[in-house]
């Protein structure tokens, strides 16, 4: 196996591509930054002139608004200079390579792309092409990764539930084509969750997903029994009916969270979800919007998070 | 024209012939002796001389694909990498379904007086799976055989009568056992390594359940059928099932899937986007274990050059394939030397064997054979950096291994067609 691509020689984060293997450390670091900035986007002034001069390119080429919108909202409190590129309906529909786009985009000074692509894996091709002082923060690829994402749950259970190391985790709905599932999985086994589980029917659970570290469970209840996170994971509309699900009904009658569902699991429990959120498919709106759920809490960490990960990636 | 290869350590699969002596060629086959004096001798001392190479799978990419590669770097590849006959998969553009099409590409390649070439037909028109191509028609214009390449028929119906076609004439169907609809969209193998990665998977028995279906179709209808680039165990032990049965069946293997797994994606490389996927690690030994006990019949190249504007993409676009014609030898030597195999077996696979399989009377150092023959050093290695192939195609999961066995000097009938 090659060396580690996220990481420079003297073993600080390069580039953000995926949450596995990347040390404790690192995560902690991103973490404790996170922190550090999450009083910043409370005051009058939301800035801080760490990345003043700075360019990030939102390098987009797969549809998103809301993970891109809070990759501007952190840049622009870095102070940073932020472009939008929406490449899924300019260049690369002229039939422009990936890497012609990048590097044309190099060629115009760019500090940080933050890289969303349906293909997993296109980050790590464009990380390999940059310059060295360039960095690459993956905002999603394909069904691979979604680091950020991973990082601002991982940021949110702390915030509720300070100490890993006695959680009982579960990750319910579409592990099959989830990044977000992923990311998720490989930080709390870093950080020393003893107890990870993933929750749902065998058509959406990928081969092998038990080497990630995890406990599968078919059955919902049983798997929600004492949990202290659960995580709720968004069922794409195509998903819904074919070959994998018979309908959205019958989904959510077996893995969509309901208020007696969630009394199985501790009585402080909290409620995540990466958004957007599907209300009565994998989710119940009086659990979406109750006591349990820190749903858009994980939103505004969001922001604290993926500036740290810039200002982190930028600094290094 | 009479030709002397002199004191190399000559190596016959054939007939485990493996001593140290002398070669003699007289217009363009291998004789046992001749009394006057030679024209052209070659001092092979230090030298195996063995039969030339035949590759059951090389893409030459014409027609159509010329600038991926053309015939002419192609063919100077096969020989620098000491193959001397190369069967080409019908997968060019146009697909090889028209006598025409089979007719240029033969010319082209005899007046390129390199390696011999063997086309393999598409069995279907377009290779569509629908409608039968004109086999006999072919057949007359060169075709060896007849294959879909990597497009599976999904038509059942298609296939058993394809096959049944085929068998009327005695013509071999060459297959690749995939069933299309659970190879869906994967691009690797359905396992950790693509979970882990993110990459839609590519489940096992995709393999064996379009071999089992095969299989039944080659004892309904008898048809002498080749089974392409296996990649699983299951289809090893099929295999070896089916051939104790007694089914007129034989196999090959990528030279790749012998070496590499799933673990060596790495980060996307996308030089290991393979068709067949690379698979697990029990799968690779297995292959390897296969093509030694004999049950895989032939390792092949797979040679497919790709350019790399289609390799530089995201593992699932880029397109699969790896150049292959230069490295079967001594990728073929590093599985013999792992397995501590007599050099005359591990050559068998790519020669003796392969010939049984194409049907030719190369492959052997016998009196009356063709004097298709290669000179290889096999303590010289070299590195594999994309400056030493000849192929236009420089991608491969093997850049900057260090390869054992340089070859010399290839030698097709009776000619000199190259020389380190």
């Amino acid at each position: 196996m090659p060396a580690n691509p996220q990481l420079n020689a003297n073993g600080e984060l390069q580039h953000l591509l995926s949450i596995e293997g990347l040390p404790r450390e690192i995560l902690v670091q991103i973490l404790n930054t996170a922190e550090s900035f999450a009083g910043v986007t409370e005051r009058e002034v939301k800035k801080v002139p760490l990345m003043r001069g700075k360019s990030v390119f939102n390098l987009f080429f797969e549809a998103s608004t809301r993970t891109r919108t809070t990759f501007e909202i952190a840049a622009k409190r870095l102070s940073a200079d932020v472009i939008n590129l929406n490449v899924a309906v300019s260049s690369q529909s002229k039939g422009e390579s990936l890497l012609d786009t990048v590097a044309n985009l190099s060629a115009m000074q760019a500090d940080v792309f933050v890289v969303r692509h349906a293909s997993s894996g296109a980050p790590y091709l464009i990380a390999r092409h940059v310059k060295p002082h360039e960095h690459v923060v993956n905002a999603g690829d394909g069904r691979h990764a979604h680091p950020t994402q991973g990082l601002l749950d991982l940021y949110t259970i702390r915030h509720y539930k300070k100490d890993f190391s006695r959680l009982i985790v579960a990750v319910v709905g579409d592990v099959l084509h989830s990044r977000v599932a992923r990311s998720l999985i490989h930080g709390l086994t870093t950080l020393g969750v003893p107890e990870v589980r993933v929750i749902g029917p065998q058509t959406l659970m990928p081969a092998g997903v038990e080497a990630l570290g995890v406990r599968v469970f078919h059955d919902m209840r049983a798997g929600l029994k004492d949990c202290d996170v659960v995580v709720m994971l968004r069922l794409q509309n195509e998903r819904m009916s074919g070959p994998l699900l018979p309908s959205a009904q019958e989904f959510f009658k077996n893995f969509g969270l309901t208020a007696d569902k969630l009394a199985l699991a501790r009585p402080d429990a909290i409620v995540m979800h990466p958004g957007p959120m599907n209300r009565g498919v994998e989710i119940d709106s009086p659990v979406a919007d109750g006591p349990h759920s820190v749903i858009l809490p994980q939103v505004t960490f969001g922001i604290a998070v993926r500036m740290a990960v810039m200002s982190i990636v930028a600094g290094n | 024209m009479k030709l002397l290869i002199k004191g190399g350590r000559v190596v016959d699969p054939a007939s485990g012939r493996d001593e140290v002596g002398d070669v003699f060629v007289s217009e363009g086959r291998v004789v046992n002796s001749y009394k006057d004096k030679p024209e052209k001798t070659i001092d092979a001392k230090g030298l195996v001389v063995a039969p030339g190479l035949i590759d059951l799978a090389a893409r030459l990419r014409e027609p159509g694909q010329e600038y991926k590669a053309t015939l002419e770097s192609e063919m100077d590849a096969a020989v620098a990498g000491g193959v001397t006959s190369l069967a080409c998969p019908p997968d060019t553009h146009p697909p090889l379904d028209e006598p025409g099409l089979v007719d240029m590409l033969r010319r082209r390649a005899k007046a390129l007086s390199r390696a011999r070439v063997y086309p393999v037909g598409a069995l279907t028109v377009k290779l569509k799976g629908e409608r039968l191509t004109e086999m006999s028609v072919l057949a007359d214009a060169g075709c060896v055989a007849f294959s879909q390449a990597n497009v599976p028929i999904t038509d059942t119906q298609v296939l058993w009568r394809a096959m049944q076609y085929a068998a009327t004439f005695g013509f071999p169907v060459w297959l690749r056992a995939e069933d299309r609809w659970l190879a869906g969209d994967g691009v690797a193998h359905d396992g950790e390594v693509a979970t882990r990665l993110g990459l839609p998977g590519i489940p096992p028995f995709a393999e064996s359940i379009a071999l089992a279906v095969a299989l039944h179709l080659v004892r309904s209808t008898g048809t002498r059928t080749h089974f392409c680039r296996l990649s699983t165990a299951v289809a090893v032990d099929m295999i070896r099932a089916a051939k104790q049965e007694g089914l007129p069946v034989s196999c090959d293997v990528a030279i790749h899937h012998v070496h590499l797994c799933e673990l060596d994606l790495g980060y996307y490389d996308s030089s290991c986007r393979l068709e067949p996927p690379l698979r697990s690690q029990r799968d690779r030994d297995a292959l390897a274990a296969g093509l030694a006990d004999g049950t895989i019949d032939c390792a092949v190249s797979d040679h497919t050059p790709v350019d790399d504007n289609q390799k530089q993409l995201p593992f699932a676009e880029a397109e699969p394939g790896a150049t292959g014609l230069e490295l079967l030898l001594p990728l073929v030597l590093k599985w013999g030397a792992a397995r501590k195999l007599p050099l005359a077996r591990t050559l068998a696979r790519v020669t003796s064997d392969a010939a049984r399989v194409l049907g030719v009377r190369s492959g052997r150092i016998e009196a009356g054979a063709p004097a298709d023959l290669v000179l290889f050093d096999p303590l010289e290695s070299w590195r594999v950096v994309p400056a030493a192939l000849r192929s236009q195609g420089k991608n491969t999961p093997f850049i900057g291994y260090d390869m054992p066995g340089r070859v010399r000097t290839t030698i097709v009938a009776g000619n000199v067609v190259w020389q380190a």
